[in-house]
């Protein structure tokens, strides 16, 4: 059913000079200690990670509960922060697909696209043959994903040790991390313009509106990226 | 309402709404294919919204971040992306070198 030996080539990938595994678990274990700040008791810390796996919805979700925000608020606020997920998806599954390959998996592995694992499998596809790519996505995302929930449960369990320049140094970690990926991953024109432009929007747009600014950022970035690599032959 | 109750339906919340992007994204994903354009256009805004989404979690960030000073993070940042580039694209040094960097410059 599942290619074993790719699927553990996935997983493996959480080894070696690469590994995103000490970016997920700083992340992770900041939250950690977060969301027991925010009220939240192990089992719920643990679920949160489990059931949404998306750092920046699960902060806002934080910071929402803090201060008293109505579910609907919540949901429209995560949505907003989570929509990125989305074109992710869309940019990174049609490269997975293959005849041979039934639909569940795409259906149930979607759950595990997040910016590490997305980034991670940008990186590796090619190596792996067309027919199985989906088995190596299914390991990328299993080993993330338990990584982030493990770490979700150290974080809450050493709360009480972490000082706060401790954690502010933690939550550096994933974003230098992703920015890190982000330059290896400009390769061609379109791409690097994308990544310039999105980082100078994104910062901008939120001063005029934070909860659109991604949308929005990522939307003129991209679309401006496109459109010059069409003309210029990317 | 109990918090007990408040934070499960805030979970439960919080996960439909991160769920739905992945979902329509899978869907959407059966339908277009690798050479096409829009397969291009939507790659270079998932690139675009990512750099976004980083762009502001430095400059504005959320969370305890936001208690450290702006020229502190650029700075950490840029350094952390040298060693990147020197030590030939090894990602665990710079992610270590981050922590540390931040923790002691921001406790001075």
């Amino acid at each position: 059913m599942i290619n074993q030996k790719v699927f553990f080539q996935g997983i493996k990938s959480l080894k070696g000079s690469r590994s995103p595994a000490i970016p997920l678990a700083a992340c992770f274990i900041a939250l950690g200690a977060l969301l027991k700040d925010a009220g939240f008791n192990l089992q719920q810390s643990a679920a949160s990670s489990l059931f949404t796996y998306a750092l920046p919805g699960q902060l806002v979700m934080a910071e929402s509960l803090l201060v008293g925000a109505s579910l609907v608020n919540i949901f429209i606020a995560v949505w907003l922060v989570n929509f990125r997920l989305y074109p992710m998806t869309v940019s990174l599954f049609p490269l997975l697909e293959h005849k041979s390959q039934p639909k569940w998996k795409y259906y149930l592995s979607c759950h595990f696209l997040a910016v590490t694992s997305w980034l991670i499998a940008k990186d590796g596809y090619k190596k792996i043959d067309k027919r199985h790519r989906i088995d190596f996505w299914i390991g990328i995302g299993i080993g993330t994903w338990s990584t982030a929930i493990v770490m979700t449960m150290v974080g809450y369990l050493t709360a009480d040790y972490l000082n706060k320049d401790m954690l502010i140094g933690l939550a550096i970690v994933n974003p230098v991390y992703f920015f890190c990926m982000m330059i290896g991953a400009m390769k061609n024109l379109s791409i690097s313009l994308a990544v310039v432009v999105g980082t100078i929007l994104g910062p901008l747009i939120y001063l005029v509106s934070a909860e659109w600014a991604l949308l929005f950022a990522g939307l003129i970035g991209g679309t401006v990226a496109f459109l010059f690599g069409e003309k210029n032959g990317k | 309402m109990e918090s007990n109750q408040i934070i499960i339906l805030a979970i439960i919340t919080t996960s439909l709404a991160t769920f739905i992007s992945r979902f329509m994204g899978a869907l959407t994903s059966e339908k277009v294919s690798v050479n096409s354009k829009i397969f291009q256009w939507f790659n270079c805004v998932a690139y675009s919204t990512l750099a976004a989404l980083l762009g502001r979690m430095i400059i504005f960030p959320a969370g305890v971040l936001a208690d450290s000073y702006l020229l502190i993070r650029i700075l950490v940042l840029v350094i952390c992306i040298i060693i990147f580039i020197v030590t030939k694209k090894n990602l665990v040094l710079p992610t270590i070198v981050s922590a540390i960097l931040l923790s002691i410059l921001n406790s001075i």
